[in-house]
């Protein structure tokens, strides 16, 4: 690891305000990829920012219509919330599935979602639930934050504080782990809601997309057999020595199938 | 301007103050500032699970943590568990089923069970075989890894 100043503010504002004086610097959330690139020494920021003092971007709010997450909020938190367990199942078994216990208990959503790695599993449960990401300059839609592979929409110096999830009517998440790592090869995150469905798949592209066929017919007919007949196209899937494109193509209408399947039983 | 943060905080239930650069990782802290070398660093890419320590209570791989985000927090690491007299429920669980082959990756086990059975008091095999799942046995012992995890958590719901 090459050396690094390092803060710890205790508001957003300081936090902010260290990002603006020091150009090269990196935001510290749960650090569970951020430190294992800067051991690698493929990131070299001259300071870390580190969110871990500040208690207002930790929790979780449910209302009536919608789920509000802090962005220091860990991945175990999530999973063992009673009420997004109750309210949003779908959810907390995303998180539940993350990594390991131990990569749980630090890696935070809001870390999760800024670094937008193209096999995460939350970016699925955002465009899936069409939630929105709260920073703090403004509010952006999910299909709008994911700009490509390691890219979203964030201004240098912005920071996310929450994301608001919509309650669905029914959700689900079905992910094909990478069997070391747990990381999606593939996973599809489908939500029944009142204006439609949507279906968001991460793993398979360099950034996660929405399948609007597959949105198509379920909200025709939701059930697993509505998709049998779609075929994904692979042109711009991702390839590696884990998937071809060609498998992960496949695997997508099979996870999303499942998905459906989790949903309809939730 | 890089230089050395002061940080704070109880290790074993001992005071630490020291200052530290802060690309310091915690177990390299505990390894080799305060000799507690029962935590082992094994890949050192935060999968293996050797390096497992309590952190204010919950289980985290100390190589994948700043010894400064640390800071104000209470660690315990294997030698704070128990002692050679008196060992802690799930070290002797280990003991009594052989929970081990070459060793290595036991202290991280054992603090990840520990984790584990605060709120699992009778586990299912597929329970402890799941929560495994961040802590490798290169021997592949797992069978008597999970028998133990089951015994030291029904012993130590009772204790």
């Amino acid at each position: 690891m090459y050396a690094f100043d390092y803060h710890k503010p205790h508001s957003l504002a300081e936090a902010a305000a260290l990002l603006e004086a020091h150009p090269e610097a990196r935001l510290l959330a749960g650090g569970m990829t951020l430190i294992p690139t800067l051991k690698q020494r493929l990131a070299s920021p001259t300071d870390l920012v580190d969110l871990g003092g500040l208690a207002d971007l930790v929790g979780i709010v449910v209302d009536a219509g919608e789920i509000t997450i802090g962005a220091m909020t860990t991945h175990a938190a999530v999973a063992h919330s009673k009420e997004i367990k109750a309210r949003l199942p779908a959810l907390a078994a995303l998180a539940e599935g993350i990594g390991d216990p131990q990569v749980r208990h630090r890696g935070t959503i809001g870390g999760s979602i800024s670094n937008a790695d193209p096999a995460a599993d939350y970016p699925a449960a955002l465009v899936g639930l069409g939630a929105t990401v709260i920073t703090d300059r403004r509010e952006i839609a999910a299909d709008d934050f994911f700009t490509g592979m390691f890219e979203t929409a964030l201004a240098p110096g912005e920071i996310v504080r929450q994301v608001r999830f919509p309650i669905p009517l029914a959700a689900g998440y079905a992910k094909f782990p990478n069997p070391a790592s747990r990381y999606a090869v593939v996973g599809a995150f489908v939500a029944r809601t009142a204006a439609g469905v949507r279906v968001a798949v991460t793993g398979a592209g360099p950034s996660v997309f929405r399948l609007p066929e597959m949105e198509a017919a379920l909200a025709s007919s939701f059930a697993p057999q509505a998709i049998a007949g779609i075929d994904v196209p692979e042109d711009d899937l991702n390839r590696d020595p884990h998937a071809t494109a060609a498998y992960r193509a496949h695997l997508v209408g099979v996870m999303t199938a499942r998905a459906v399947t989790t949903a309809l039983e939730s | 301007m890089v230089g050395t943060v002061s940080v704070a905080f109880s290790v074993n239930g001992r005071d630490v103050k020291a200052k530290v650069e802060p690309r310091t990782l915690l177990v390299t802290f505990l390894r080799e500032n305060l000799g507690l070398t029962g935590t082992h660093v094994g890949c050192d890419t935060s999968q293996c699970g050797a390096c497992c320590v309590l952190l204010d209570g919950r289980s985290v791989k100390s190589c994948t943590i700043l010894a400064v985000q640390a800071d104000g927090a209470s660690v315990t690491t294997i030698e704070g568990l128990g002692t050679p007299e008196k060992l802690h429920p799930m070290q002797i669980a280990f003991n009594e089923n052989h929970g081990l082959q070459c060793g290595f990756c036991t202290p991280g086990m054992i603090m990840s069970a520990v984790d584990f059975a605060q709120g699992n008091a009778e586990p299912t095999p597929d329970q402890v075989r799941e929560w495994l799942e961040g802590n490798i046995c290169r021997c592949t012992g797992y069978h008597n890894i999970v028998a133990s995890v089951e015994a030291g958590a029904r012993a130590m719901a009772k204790a």
